[in-house]
């Protein structure tokens, strides 16, 4: 067995390279811009991050005094330390225990308290305040690529999403495949995409910008190049693309569409000039119990 | 004749060719070995028809153990896929990565993590609580081999057909008929239906062991604290596994008969599924863990030279969580659109959990405080696990707000949290477990400069494979990807994890080494005493290894850690005035029959042979009515034997 010295100087040894590396990761993990959840582009992604960022230092009341006391009972109470106080049948303290049912319960009421007000905040059924023009953008997950259909200005794209900055960008969601779950982790908020359901999600950009978009839910061999790119710009640029992508001469309608839903991955955007008004509730219906399938009733994801 | 099974379900390519021929090679090499050594009669007498308990353990053990070595294989090939899939279809491209990861969530889940814990409670509770067997002795034997058929028919899809490539809990409509027409969601469903149903069988009969089989006066709050644990968890799997049975049999009804319980037409709806699947899948990490807090705190007691601080707070904090358990399966997808509220009142729910398990920890640490703490391979889990734990626990509680949670749903930020938790405490704990009482299994003790060394590589290589995935999660890396861009720079991160990973598989080969070396010095580190750590529980009364019967008379207790009292009081150790004949059920084949049987259902559906399917189902009747009309179970150790054994053990102590 080891002496009693070097056992505290290794211990020593390793609790200042722990500490070296903890912190080396921290400073690096803050300054980072590649970490998208803690470097937002959009009103829901900054408040969730103040909320991951508040929720962490909460917990760390509990976290170091856990380690700290770990380590200290470790050391101090090991079998070579005689100095150290022993008394084998001290098992209960109606005081400590109180604090430690106590204490963690008070900070779960707290966090508590806001989980349940952020749960409403962050809903993502709920529309952003904010006066200037929303707008509507309908979204279709297909085996393995996204449609993006802009119903008040008839244009419609595959795997890119431009959206004006500054506007709140109102989402309708399905999918034409297996479930997927639809994220722009600069933005904020993912939600699934789900058959013959339909599901919404509210975000806002707020600085222009390119950002990664994609599935984090497997939905077959492809689902990992289901990326997509959110382009966000000023509202000018927005109505130049969609006016420049007016011009171009492919049309969305139910053929083309059942083209476009089989299953494939794409290596560019596709961009088209229009589409059928009702493609995105006749995708819903298509997968609607037979008795339903003439009416476009939509069935809402959830329990919502 | 042959349903859908043709010689077009032979591996045709070569990576699954080579483990498919590594297999059947290593099992040819195996009963090649057993026909040699002419070994067959003693396996077949001494171990497959054994009905002893410690038996049936130490099987659990082995098959936990192979389990763990392919479960680990996946885990390296899947992150060799993605250190090469950076812009690239990498090695082994993305329809063989997902059905390796499908493998591995499954296979370290239902055939590592539960044989391990099966393994220890087989062994250890009867001894704890004062008896000789388990309520239901042959319903064990077939929980055992039908653990063993899960195990086999999920290894076989490896040879004949495919695996699912729908994840580990297949969520439909992927794992429908529509999106996975092949056999692969099929191995998955009938490898679980079968394991699981021995597990259902098990947790029934440790329930029943526990309530009805304790020592004289050993009251419920008199019980090990290793015992309460392990009746939460076996309360779990008794009302949570039914649940896994009919999803999974509804699934199969989707599958095999077209029918549209979660089908996304025909009014078919796939929310329900997830919502059953984790209404089991919930409870189900909390029975795995629950028994690890036991293992931790017997274990803590012992090497602290101290009693368990806290043991009725312990009491009440593993009754809390295995009723919580219950109440938060919706964390797994609030994503999917409830309301706010619904969210909320399960975010709320999830974080509850963390009281009575911070209050664990607080007195594990306390039962430290003002100990006497050896530094031993248990003790290192212990404190490794109180680290990792704590993170994980932290990173749940993030990952429980609702808020939070849609930024890092599905991402790899969770598959570090759940690995936090299931390597960290589960794996640990078992691993903890299992060093503490080897010496009572086997009669000695295990290596311990190789279980340290087996440790540091397991703890650093824990930290250095998940650690960057709590990174790449915030990045945005979602779970399951076997292919991402290559400018994303996360191609570094992914080689961290993956050396991480590889020093795990070399902790994992310490541990082998271990396990040999420490055979062949068997005499070195031979336990005569029967109680090589100055233990606390009835367990470290009897001698090592146990025999049969496990107490030559039945103890009475009077306290709370009964054997450390009468060592206190010197009274260990004495010849009672006589002994009696004990009566112990007799070896039957019907279990390894029976789950043979189930294997060959499992199959026959799988690639619709129906005859066969019809055949295996009479056979299992017949099995049953065979067994039910046996009178003749039990047979007598005659009290002469016992006074003969119990002498030979007090003189190797001597």
């Amino acid at each position: 067995m080891r002496s009693r010295h070097s056992l505290s100087t290794f211990l020593k040894w390793l609790l200042v390279a722990c500490a070296v590396l903890v912190s080396a990761g921290f400073v690096w993990l803050i300054g980072n811009s590649d970490i998208a959840v803690l470097n937002p582009a959009g009103e829901v992604a900054s408040q969730q991050r103040d909320l991951l960022v508040f929720a962490f230092w909460l917990s760390m009341l509990v976290v170091i005094p856990v380690f700290a006391l770990t380590l200290f009972v470790t050391v101090r109470y090991r079998e070579g330390n005689k100095k150290a106080a022993y008394r084998p049948d001290w098992s209960h303290s109606r005081i400590l225990e109180t604090i430690w049912w106590g204490v963690p319960a008070i900070i779960i009421i707290v966090l508590g308290v806001v989980t349940w007000r952020t749960s409403h905040t962050l809903d993502p059924y709920k529309p952003l305040a904010d006066n200037s023009q929303a707008i509507e953008i309908q979204v279709i997950a297909l085996e393995w690529k996204w449609l993006f259909l802009y119903p008040e200005y008839d244009v419609a794209s595959v795997n890119l999403l431009p959206v004006p900055t500054n506007r709140p960008l109102n989402f309708s969601i399905t999918s034409d495949a297996p479930m997927n779950s639809f994220w722009i982790p600069k933005l904020g908020s993912q939600i699934y995409a789900m058959k013959g359901m339909q599901t919404k999600l509210h975000l806002r950009a707020d600085t222009p910008g390119s950002y990664r978009g994609l599935s984090t839910n497997i939905s077959g061999e492809g689902f990992a190049r289901m990326g997509f790119e959110a382009k966000a710009m000023s509202n000018d640029d927005f109505l130049d693309w969609v006016r420049t992508t007016k011009e171009t001469d492919s049309y969305l309608d139910s053929k083309s569409y059942k083209e476009l839903a089989k299953p494939s991955t794409l290596d560019k955007p596709i961009l088209f000039n229009g589409f059928k008004p009702t493609l995105f509730n006749d995708t819903i219906a298509s997968w609607m119990p037979p008795s339903h399938s003439k009416s476009t009733s939509k069935q809402e994801g959830g329990a919502h | 004749m042959l349903g859908r099974l043709s010689w077009d379900a032979l591996p045709s390519d070569l990576i699954t060719l080579g483990a498919a021929a590594g297999m059947v090679g290593g099992g040819l090499l195996i009963v090649a070995a057993l026909t040699y050594f002419k070994k067959w009669k003693w396996l077949w007498k001494n171990w497959i028809t054994s009905l002893d308990p410690k038996r049936i353990g130490v099987m659990y053990l082995l098959v936990a153990g192979i389990m763990l070595l392919r479960g680990g294989a996946d885990a390296l090939m899947m992150r060799l896929q993605q250190v090469t899939g950076a812009g690239a279809d990498g090695v082994l491209g993305a329809e063989m990565f997902q059905q390796v990861f499908s493998a591995h969530g499954t296979i370290m889940i239902f055939f590592v993590a539960m044989g391990l814990m099966f393994g220890l409670i087989n062994i250890i509770l009867p001894l704890q609580i004062g008896a000789r067997d388990v309520a239901f002795p042959f319903l064990n034997s077939v929980s055992f081999w039908l653990f063993v058929a899960g195990a086999v028919l999920i290894n076989a899809s490896l040879v004949i057909g495919e695996f699912s490539a729908a994840g580990w809990l297949a969520y439909p409509p992927l794992s429908g008929l529509e999106y996975s027409p092949g056999v692969g969601v099929d191995y998955w469903i009938w490898s679980l239906q079968i394991a699981g149903m021995g597990s259902l069988l098990s947790g029934i009969n440790f329930t029943a062991t526990i309530l009805k089989l304790r020592a004289k006066g050993m009251s419920l709050m008199k019980m090990p604290i290793f015992v309460h644990s392990v009746l939460g968890s076996m309360l779990l799997v008794a009302f949570a596994f039914p649940i896994l049975t009919a999803t999974l049999l509804l699934l199969s009804l989707d599958r095999t008969l077209g029918m549209h319980f979660f089908t996304s037409d025909f009014g078919g709806n796939p929310m329900m599924y997830v919502n059953l699947i984790w209404a089991w899948g919930h409870p189900e990490v909390y029975i795995l863990i629950l028994p690890a807090f036991g293992i931790f705190s017997e274990l803590v007691a012992t090497f602290s030279r101290k009693k368990l601080f806290g043991y009725t707070s312990m009491v009440w904090a593993l009754g809390a969580i295995s009723l919580l358990s219950f109440t938060v399966w919706l964390h797994h997808f609030f994503t999917m659109g409830a309301g706010a509220n619904v969210n909320a009142f399960f975010g709320i729910m999830t974080m509850i959990i963390a009281i009575p398990t911070g209050v664990k920890i607080f007195n594990w640490l306390f039962t430290m405080y003002r100990g006497r703490v050896r530094l031993t391979v248990p003790m290192l889990w212990f404190i490794a696990f109180v680290l990792t734990f704590t993170i994980g626990g932290m990173t749940g509680v993030l990952l429980s707000i609702p808020g939070v949670n849609f930024q890092t749903h599905n991402t790899l930020f969770v598959v570090a949290h759940f690995h936090n938790m299931i390597i960290g405490g589960v794996v640990f704990g078992y691993f903890a477990g299992l060093t503490y009482w080897f010496p009572k299994i086997f009669g000695f003790k295990l290596h311990e400069r190789l279980g340290k060394a087996a440790f540091w590589c397991w703890i650093i290589g824990y930290l250095l494979a998940f650690m960057p995935l709590y990174v790449l999660g915030l990045m945005g890396a979602a779970r399951r990807m076997d292919s991402y861009d290559a400018s994303l720079g996360w191609q570094w991160l992914f080689m961290v994890a993956a050396a991480g990973a590889a020093l795990i598989m070399v902790g994992v080969a310490f541990q082998i080494l271990q396990l040999i070396v420490s055979i062949r010095q068997r005499k070195k580190l031979r336990d005569t005493t029967g109680d090589p750590w100055d233990g606390r529980t009835l367990e470290w009364s009897v001698p090592s290894p146990a025999p049969v019967y496990n107490f030559a008379t039945l103890p009475v207790i009077s306290e709370r850690d009964p054997f450390w009292e009468a060592k206190q009081h010197g009274d260990t150790r004495q010849a009672p005035a006589y002994y009696q004949d004990i009566h112990m059920p007799k070896n039957t084949g019907l279990g390894i029959v029976i789950a043979s049987i189930a294997l060959v259902f499992g199959f026959a559906v799988i690639w619709h042979i129906w005859w066969l399917a019809i055949l295996a189902v009479i056979g299992i009747i017949a099995c049953i009515m065979v067994r039910a009309n046996d009178e003749e179970t039990e047979y007598v150790i005659p009290a002469a034997e016992v006074a003969r054994i119990e002498e030979q053990a007090r003189e190797g102590a001597a």
